[in-house]
């Protein structure tokens, strides 16, 4: 029995201990907000929080996050304004925004860590996220912006 | 974005028109149940026919399948608390089509956008009209239904607060929600009229009165934020794989991975061995052409998506890879650029080109070869299908024509599609991809399979690379002759790539009018003697759409030749393109060789050279053109028109010592006439911008043996942010008024991108690629 706690819930699951965090999040939870984008860790599209880290849950079977917090873009704030959120929300970044719930997971992390990045952090820390869209000079600004670095702007307004 | 091949799929038969707007379908799909749930009022429903029926022949909207509509009551719901909800029947793939039909039609009612939501229609052409989301048709063709069907809805709410007062309804007007009679200073909000304003007759679309462009709050402004933007960024919005029914099973499928492969064998006790699978379902591939067909395999179905993709793990499945097994892309390419070398079918002809070459001072030919890719959309292809004890489909996912889905579940089923209601969530990315509906098919299959229960088809990442509608692999063989003057007199272009027709008839191997419209033909050059000409090829891989088409092929071809011909000629490559283009004139597109014109009235889309000489200029400007840049850098430009469109791009790039490419900086013009969502149009060639740049450096599909070699994102390798341009400047030109045709928008970003890039990267290093992938044509 795997004991998690998943968005402040205490959960419990008996399944297969490989099964990754995603589909366990997904298809057992109904947790829809973290997708599949490529299974292997090539797209950042799952990124969740674990322990307090980003992690790729496509890659991580549900026995790795035993006894350790979970958060998923469903608890990363209570509102939802989360100030990374309320930055891509500002910024209109989304195009498709099936990759942004990765995104913005992976942003956030970023920002706890690097409160102040500079384009190269981000260049660093944003790499495995891939968008088919190409909304990349959005999603640089909306970082900026949320970690006070740019004046808040409109939707639309700078880009 | 294929509208002629209209002529190769069958029209849905004609469904008895039903009062019934919707009801509540599972999950989120039950957004749909706004228009008649919580005591909204649907206004009353007219239902005669409007548009030109697809057999007839017709530009535009009129000659899609099915038609457009304006009626309001398909668009527009009002309920007694005053919220206005729209009804958007296009597919929502990142290109915001949902917000912005939302704010044409909010803006022609004068409602308070504070008050609009949008639902989504399922697929339904005979009511909706055309809902075919791809070819950058959206706002071109809907634009101005949908303006008329919110006039029409403000027409009737004044009517009924003037009957309500007792005062002529010309005294009545609109303001932010409200409908106001100024003479008495009365105010009555949209919600406490919207019931009787439903029993009053939908006006006549010729007494509906258009507001005035001056006074748009919406239309034109860019100044609205995306309407799904509180569900994208908390994780509540709703993609095809996030589909969650009860009692709803998960499957996929193992696919031969040779076009035209079937089934040898496979373990059917090893696969439910695995804890959680409950079945395996043996799919048959169709007689050819597959068109939307499934490619057949033996699909896996289990409690949850892990034990179905373990399932297939422990199927084993082996295949026999049929008439395609030895298809090589290396190979292939031999196979085209002997091709190219042999003349071919001449597709359009002016002067005497052989004559003119003689008579050259100087002479240049090139070949461009542009590979496989896949669309590759971030959410891969999911559908869910239930079938009801009565016999009803219900189905579930991302998919740009949910028509084609009902058809083609309706086919393979042997049913009447009237008994298939397929419910449009958003899509996680298209791009052309998401036309093609025969994974639906697949979760109809599955579910009939196992009596009916839902069943979720998912298609792993390896699964759309190894098993795609590709984008076509092209030699483009150009060959210029050359006056003293430099200014090319001869003109000869050979297209050699196998064609999409060859999805839907089976061994084609010319390409179809759309393919020859997408910049073979209809080059706008001022040019004496030109001929173009199609050779034959064979396709052995499904091909499909990618978002624009032919023009990626054709753009970066002749784009690169034109910069390859100024650089012979000493000149400047902005002049000497503008010089090629020649003086602003309107050409007949028929006469440039393109019946096709995007399915557009010629009289009201002719190519105007004006228009692309000013994209020209205005990038130039924006970008600085001729400016000195830094060691190892290089600025190239690049034209095109596609979409009835102009575009025109210039990139900055630098060449590290050991052939490193960076692109610094990307400007991009964009004339598309007036520009309805301004801010969505910039975020779209922004994208542009990057998906052009992925295809022009990494991006390819190569195949061997007859598979497709990429397995996932990490070898089929699209642009990073860390490798995405700093600098994206969009730069609008709009023009026209609102009078006049809209273009496209969604796909003509990204022709230009990949030329201007390779011409950058001559100016940078005088190192000239003329195949894609470029980057690791310089490192090596």
């Amino acid at each position: 029995m795997i004991k998690l706690n998943v968005n402040g819930e205490e959960r419990r699951f008996d399944g297969d201990p490989e099964m990754p965090l995603l589909w366990y999040l997904r298809d057992e939870l109904g947790l829809t907000g973290t997708k599949f984008g490529c299974g292997v860790a090539a797209c950042g599209a799952c990124t969740i929080h674990v322990g307090g880290a980003a992690m790729r849950a496509c890659q991580t079977p549900v026995s790795a996050a035993d006894g350790q917090p979970v958060v998923t873009i469903e608890g990363l704030s209570p509102d939802g304004n989360h100030p990374v959120q309320a930055a891509w929300r500002e910024l209109n970044v989304a195009q498709c925004g099936y990759c942004q719930t990765g995104q913005i997971m992976q942003a956030a992390a970023l920002l706890k860590d690097t409160p102040k990045p500079t384009d190269a952090d981000i260049d660093a820390q944003m790499s495995g996220n891939l968008c088919r869209c190409g909304t990349y000079p959005r999603i640089r600004a909306a970082i900026k912006q949320a970690a006070g670095l740019t004046p808040k702007a409109g939707q639309g307004d700078r880009l | 974005m294929i509208h002629d091949l209209s002529s190769f799929l069958k029209a849905a038969p004609a469904e008895e028109p039903d009062s019934t707007i919707t009801k509540p379908t599972p999950g989120q799909l039950s957004r749909r149940g706004l228009l008649a749930g919580a005591g909204a009022l649907v206004l009353a429903l007219s239902l005669k026919p409007q548009g030109v029926s697809a057999a007839e022949k017709g530009f535009g909207a009129d000659g899609m399948p099915h038609g457009w509509r304006d009626d309001p009551t398909l668009f527009v719901a009002i309920a007694p608390d005053g919220t206005v909800t729209v009804t958007c029947t296009r597919s929502e793939m990142g290109q915001g089509v949902r917000t912005s039909v939302a704010f044409v039609v909010a803006d022609e009612l004068d409602a308070d956008w504070a008050k609009v939501k949008v639902a989504q229609a399922h697929g339904d052409e005979e009511r909706f009209g055309n809902q075919d989301t791809d070819g950058s048709r959206s706002l071109r063709h809907f634009f101005m239904p949908l303006r008329r069907a919110g006039a029409a809805a403000r027409t009737m709410l004044i009517e009924a607060a003037a009957a309500q007062w007792r005062v002529p309804a010309s005294e009545v007007t609109a303001e932010n929600h409200a409908l106001v009679h100024t003479k008495s200073g009365r105010r009555i909000g949209f919600g406490e009229v919207a019931q009787a304003a439903a029993s009053i007759p939908v006006p006549d679309r010729s007494k509906v009165t258009l507001k005035d462009p001056s006074a748009f709050r919406y239309i034109g402004k860019g100044r609205v934020g995306l309407i799904d933007n509180v569900g994208i960024t908390t994780g509540t919005a709703q993609y095809g794989l996030d589909t969650r029914v009860e009692g709803m099973l998960y499957a996929v499928v193992a696919r031969p991975p040779v076009f035209g492969g079937k089934v040898k064998s496979f373990d059917e006790a090893a696969a439910l061995k695995v804890p959680g699978v409950v079945k395996v379902v043996t799919i048959d591939p169709p007689a050819p052409p597959y068109e939307f067909m499934p490619t057949g395999g033996v699909a896996v179905i289990a409690r949850n998506t892990w034990a179905a993709i373990k399932g297939r793990e422990a199927l084993n499945a082996t295949f026999d890879d049929g008439p395609n097994a030895s298809y090589d892309s290396d190979a292939y390419r031999a196979t085209l650029e002997q091709a190219v070398r042999k003349p071919g079918k001449v597709v359009r002809q002016e002067g005497d080109v052989d004559a003119a070459m003689k008579k050259a001072v100087k002479r240049l030919e090139a070949e461009y070869y542009i590979p496989h890719l896949v669309q590759a959309p971030m959410e891969p292809p999911a559908a869910t299908v239930r079938i009801g004890k009565d016999g009803k489909i219900e189905a579930w996912g991302c998919v740009q024509s949910p028509q084609a889905a009902r058809d083609r579940i309706a086919k393979r089923l042997g049913i009447d599609p009237k008994n298939v209601t397929v419910n449009v969530t958003l899509l996680g990315g298209g791009f052309g991809r998401k036309s093609k509906p025969d994974y639906f098919v697949e979760a109809a299959l599955c579910s009939k399979a196992v009596d009916g229960a839902p069943v979720k088809m998912t298609w792993t990442r390896e699964d759309d690379l190894h098993n795609g509608y590709y984008h076509t692999v092209s030699v483009e063989r150009l060959e210029a002759g050359l006056d003293d003057k430099g200014m090319p007199i001869a003109w000869l272009h050979r297209s050699a790539a196998p064609t999409i027709g060859s999805t839907f008839v089976a061994g084609a191997n010319e390409q179809i009018p759309i393919e020859l419209g997408m910049g073979l033909v209809n080059v706008p050059f001022n040019i004496p003697n030109m001929r173009m000409e199609n050779p034959p090829a064979d396709a052995h891989v499904r091909i499909g759409w990618f978002r624009s088409v032919s023009n990626i092929p054709r753009a970066f071809a002749v784009q690169s030749f034109l910069d390859e011909l100024a650089h012979m000629a000493g000149r400047d490559p902005k002049d000497y393109l503008l010089d090629v283009i020649g003086p602003a004139r309107i050409l007949d597109p028929v006469k440039l060789g393109d019946a096709w014109n995007y399915g557009e009235d010629p009289s009201r889309y002719p190519f105007d050279t004006g228009r692309l000489r000013g994209v020209i200029e205005a990038v130039a400007k924006g970008a600085g053109w001729g400016r000195k840049v830094e060691k190892g850098r290089g600025l190239g430009i690049a034209a095109h028109y596609s979409f009835v469109t102009y575009t025109a791009a210039v990139a900055e790039v630098e060449v590290g010592p050991k052939g490193e490419v960076t692109v610094q900086r990307v400007d991009i013009a964009i004339d598309s006439g007036q520009q309805v969502n301004p801010e969505r149009v910039r975020s779209q060639l922004e994208g542009a911008v990057v998906m052009g740049m992925g295809l022009a450096l990494t991006a390819q599909i190569t195949f061997k043996n007859g598979r497709a070699v990429q397995d996932n994102y990490d070898t089929y390798e699209l642009t990073r942010i860390n490798d995405a341009p700093k600098i994206i400047n969009v730069h609008l030109v709009q023009g026209g008024g609102w009078d006049k045709p809209l273009g496209g928008v969604g796909e003509p970003g990204v022709p230009p991108v990949a030329p201007a890039i390779a011409n950058a990267i001559f100016a940078a290093t005088g190192r000239r690629i003329r195949q894609l992938p470029m980057r690791d044509k310089l490192s090596a």
